[in-house]
């Protein structure tokens, strides 16, 4: 099997190549989390749209539109192969949030009564919470919380202890944001079907980072953003299983998702996918995501997934003999290491770890989910990719065990 | 105070305001007005508490969750204005934002808020410096227009 050596793949990315500094230091980034850096190759397909393909799609009278429409074609299927699905199981949306609130308004919304039941956890993030949190308002049906354990990880026997015939939705991120550790969605779905229930999955934090596959995991939707996967910004995927596609409402209407219409209100709408991409879509973005996808299928997601592992493991042994840094998720299993330094505040470290160079996140993610579990009202969130390397890991570590003071960052 | 404060000593009174705030706390008293103060972009989550008796600032607290800057900045900001009255305590919020903006101010009215002068070398950071200041101008500036 191919490893991944970081050194030759930064050669890809212009901010590798371009030797991006901050606070007049070599860039070190750590908040993959949040984004990720874009390859040339992702570059090279947007700009082919902008200066040699430009025409909208959906609209084949001429030659340079019927361009378009095979373009998106080739990037839905690339994208169906990436996860194992269907080529007509692939939605184009703007990432993880709008395919969230698609399901959420187009389905929930429509099948879920007062007496149903959704389940999610205290581990979500915002945009796997909210949507469901309104679906609740208008439904009248009851959001719940599957109990973590006590490391603050979804184990499928939790979810046996408080599923019933009334749940109807399971809301569970593949891997959470802020402790990143991978569930067992495979078993979770099995539970769920037993139930009759359904899985949605957000996949914003799994699939960039590991092999997925729908089938295999037999999830009912899955949602994820192009941007964390080295992909453009605004554009992402909502995979559905084909059957709960045709049962969900879309979301907007407008062109390119009707059949026809007149004017008695008659309204015929297309087949999905096509049914929930109303309007032009984000062209260049379809063209970025297909140009990332091929990209990471070249590296191969086993083997980025393996050299995360090894990444992180390494980090960690490192970080241990810190006597100072407080770790709160050593037994995780993907890139996200969550930590803070004894007496300082998160933001404060963060901070700091700005004036070294180091991008890192801050925050309070989930207020519940760090006071129930970790006692902590924030924490530094340290998140790696396939380009960090061994020296990234041995620079964030020496930065935080000489940096007594954050002050240092205002005063320096 | 003079501009040419050392460095150990402006860490030294951030550290203090921030370890043991002076107005840190919740008055449970009806004639305080209250503003809550947030940002979707950092962890500062507070409410700035202002009683004002005949045009004059006779307290001044603040409380919630708030890291070393906003901590030490708004504590900061509770004792330069207690005993001003609003006119006054306006000035002093006009040069302090002035300070942390980088444009010509009056430092004579700023006493230990000088110590937030560099505050644009960390961007980031500038909401925390200034979270609990802005508060207080809302309240103060609502106020006004009610008189009129």
């Amino acid at each position: 099997m191919k490893k991944i050596d970081p050194y030759l793949i930064r050669d890809d990315f212009p901010m590798f190549k371009n030797k991006v500094m901050m606070q007049g230091k070599p860039l070190i980034f750590l908040d993959n989390a949040s984004t990720t850096f874009k390859p040339y190759a992702v570059e090279k397909a947007v700009n082919a749209y902008l200066q040699y393909e430009t025409a909208n799609s959906h609209r084949g009278d001429y030659d340079l539109c019927y361009n378009v429409d095979v373009k998106i074609d080739e990037a839905r299927a690339t994208l169906a192969k990436f996860i194992n699905a269907e080529k007509r199981e692939i939605v184009f949306t703007s990432g993880t949030s709008m395919s969230i609130n698609l399901i959420a308004y187009g389905y929930g919304t429509k099948y879920l009564t007062k007496d149903d039941e959704i389940l999610i956890t205290q581990a979500e993030h915002a945009s796997n919470v909210l949507p469901w949190f309104k679906v609740g308002e208008m439904t009248g049906c009851k959001i719940n919380y599957i109990p973590l354990n006590e490391d603050g990880k979804l184990v499928p026997e939790n979810l046996r202890k408080v599923i019933s015939k009334k749940t109807k939705i399971i809301a569970v991120a593949h891997v959470t944001n802020v402790l990143g550790f991978i569930v067992d969605i495979k078993e979770i779905t099995k539970i769920a079907h037993q139930y009759g229930a359904i899985v949605v999955c957000d996949g914003a934090q799994s699939v960039p980072h590991m092999p997925t596959d729908v089938k295999d995991l037999d999830v009912d939707f899955l949602s994820f953003s192009g941007h964390k996967m080295v992909g453009p910004t605004g554009i992402g995927v909502l995979y559905g299983k084909y059957g709960l596609l045709e049962k969900t409402a879309p979301f907007m209407t407008g062109g390119g998702m009707n059949a026809k219409f007149d004017m008695c209100g008659d309204v015929t709408y297309l087949q999905p996918p096509s049914k929930f991409e109303a309007g032009t879509q984000n062209i260049e973005g379809i063209y970025g995501l297909k140009a990332a996808t091929d990209y990471l299928m070249s590296l191969g997601m086993e083997n980025i997934r393996r050299y995360e592992d090894e990444l992180r493991t390494y980090a960690i042994e490192k970080l241990k003999k810190n006597e100072r840094v407080i770790l709160y998720n050593e037994k995780a299993e993907s890139g996200i290491i969550t930590f803070n330094i004894k007496g300082v505040f998160a933001q404060d470290e963060a901070t700091y770890l700005n004036s070294q160079g180091i991008a890192c996140r801050s925050g309070q993610h989930c207020a519940k989910v760090l006071l129930d579990y970790l006692g902590e009202v924030a924490t530094v969130r340290a998140s790696l990719y396939f380009y960090n390397t061994k020296e990234d890991i041995d620079a964030f570590v020496s930065a935080l065990e000489k940096g007594g003071d954050f002050l240092d960052a205002y005063f320096a | 105070m003079p501009i040419s404060l050392d460095p150990q000593m402006m860490r030294a009174i951030i550290m203090d305001h921030y370890e043991k705030p002076r107005n840190k706390r919740t008055p449970h008293d009806d004639r305080y007005q209250m503003m809550h103060i947030d940002s979707p972009n950092c962890i500062d989550d507070i409410n700035v508490f202002l009683l004002e008796e005949n045009g004059v600032i006779s307290d001044c607290a603040f409380d919630g969750i708030a890291c070393t800057i906003s901590t030490a900045s708004t504590d900061i900001m509770t004792e330069l204005v207690i005993g001003k009255n609003v006119q006054d305590a306006l000035y002093i919020i006009e040069q302090y934002q002035k300070m942390i903006h980088e444009q010509p101010f009056d430092d004579t009215v700023l006493d230990e808020a000088i110590v937030f002068i560099n505050t644009h070398r960390q961007a980031a950071r500038i909401k925390c410096a200034t979270i609990g200041w802005d508060a207080l101008k809302e309240l103060l500036d609502h106020d006004h227009k009610h008189e009129k």
